[in-house]
């Protein structure tokens, strides 16, 4: 029974999703596992789209708990990261597959 | 290599932690290697799979395939763990009295077996499949990449390590406490669970109510750091919730207990005479 009833709690929060309002796009591109721009500024308390062009070819995993992120984008692909809404402040993001050089902020503000 | 090694590590860690507590979860219970093995196999190969079509997954639904895809495995094994949880309330105390006995067999093994073969297959395919990937690229770079490909294979032996370690150090528990003890792990497992598929639903632009930030404990424990990463695993902690992600947290822990409560066989259950 409790199946069904998580099976409704899962379609109501779906449910909430029709509501969802997205803000302007940001590019960030990553070549030779680095991220172009390094920082990025977006507005603070709204959610942000944010498009990530992988132009390597091998795979990457973009990732910030700061702002509870974590995606892979296949080589010579790009994919659609959603985050915030978030309070002012700066919030690190890494390629976790090259955290060494692949390394950014965003700025919320 | 060393870089590699940590990468894979880390997300082996994960899937490690999960196996190590269902093992120990369902000590005593008979098939459980081979429905243990099943799981992982899977998994494996799941994450195989996983990892070719991850284009496909990622540009699936607007781009949220990949989101939604990770939502819907960890609900599932939130499922299926609230199912074992409740399955162990009712049959626990029949297993942990049979283990007393050594050698007896316990007649009802199979059904929660299944459950968790799949919550370990979801663990493995999750995270495996990153490994995947992460290998494959390591491959196709070439020139270094025989040192950095020991270094992926080293760290999915230390995860397998850690995988024991996990099992063991929770046999270390006596028999009469290990399975509320699992019991409780596999809970705030699931609670953890939930609120990282609630996120990814949030990530997908599904669930976009309740998503203030509230709190922020960065300066305490860092997700990113081992403490963190394993209380993340464990209990699901996270440094910034949404006030979504603590909805859900509290009300799968609230399901569990009284889901657990209504299973519990309504007599208490007779105690056999202790054995001399």
């Amino acid at each position: 029974m409790y199946h069904t009833l998580i099976l409704t709690a899962v379609a109501l929060f779906l449910g909430f999703g029709a509501a969802a309002a997205l803000a302007d796009d940001y590019v960030l591109t990553i070549k030779d596992h680095r991220f172009n721009p390094t920082e990025i500024k977006v507005p603070a308390n709204k959610r942000v789209q944010i498009t990530v062009v992988n132009d390597d070819p091998t795979p990457e995993e973009f990732e910030s708990h700061e702002m509870k992120v974590e995606k892979v984008i296949p080589g010579k692909s790009k994919a659609v990261v959603r985050v915030g809404p978030l309070k002012p402040g700066r919030y690190p993001f890494l390629g976790e597959f090259h955290e060494a050089t692949a390394k950014g902020t965003l700025i919320a503000e | 290599m060393l870089g590699a090694l940590l990468i894979v590590f880390r997300e082996v860690l994960e899937a490690g932690l999960i196996v190590g507590i269902v093992m120990a979860a369902t000590r005593g219970v008979p098939g459980r290697g081979r429905w243990i093995t099943i799981g992982i196999a899977a998994g494996v190969l799941g994450a195989g799979v996983v990892a070719m079509f991850a284009g496909v997954i990622s540009d699936a639904f607007q781009g949220s395939g990949q989101e939604l895809f990770n939502a819907s495995v960890l609900a599932v094994a939130v499922v299926m763990l609230m199912w074992h949880n409740a399955w162990m309330a009712r049959h626990g105390r029949e297993i942990a009295d049979e283990m007393q006995r050594v050698g007896a067999a316990v007649s009802e093994g199979s059904k929660p077996l299944t459950a968790l073969a799949v919550v370990i297959g979801l663990a493995v395919l999750r995270e495996g499949s990153e490994v995947v990937l992460f290998l494959y690229g390591i491959m196709a770079q070439g020139t270094s990449g025989a040192a950095l490909l020991a270094g992926g294979v080293l760290g999915i032996a230390a995860g397998a390590a850690f995988t024991a370690l996990t099992y063991f150090g929770l046999l270390a528990i006596p028999n009469r406490h290990i399975f509320s003890v699992t019991s409780w792990l596999i809970a705030l497992l699931a609670a953890g669970m939930a609120a990282q598929s609630v996120q990814f639903l949030n990530s997908a632009g599904l669930v976009v109510a309740l998503d203030q930030t509230v709190w922020d404990t960065s300066w305490l424990l860092s997700e990113g750091s081992l403490v963190g990463r394993l209380l993340h695993i464990l209990i699901g902690y996270t440094e910034r919730p949404t006030e979504m992600q603590l909805l859900v947290y509290a009300a799968i822990l609230a399901a569990m207990y009284v889901l657990t409560r209504i299973a519990r066989p309504s007599p208490p259950a007779p105690i056999p005479a202790a054995a001399e």
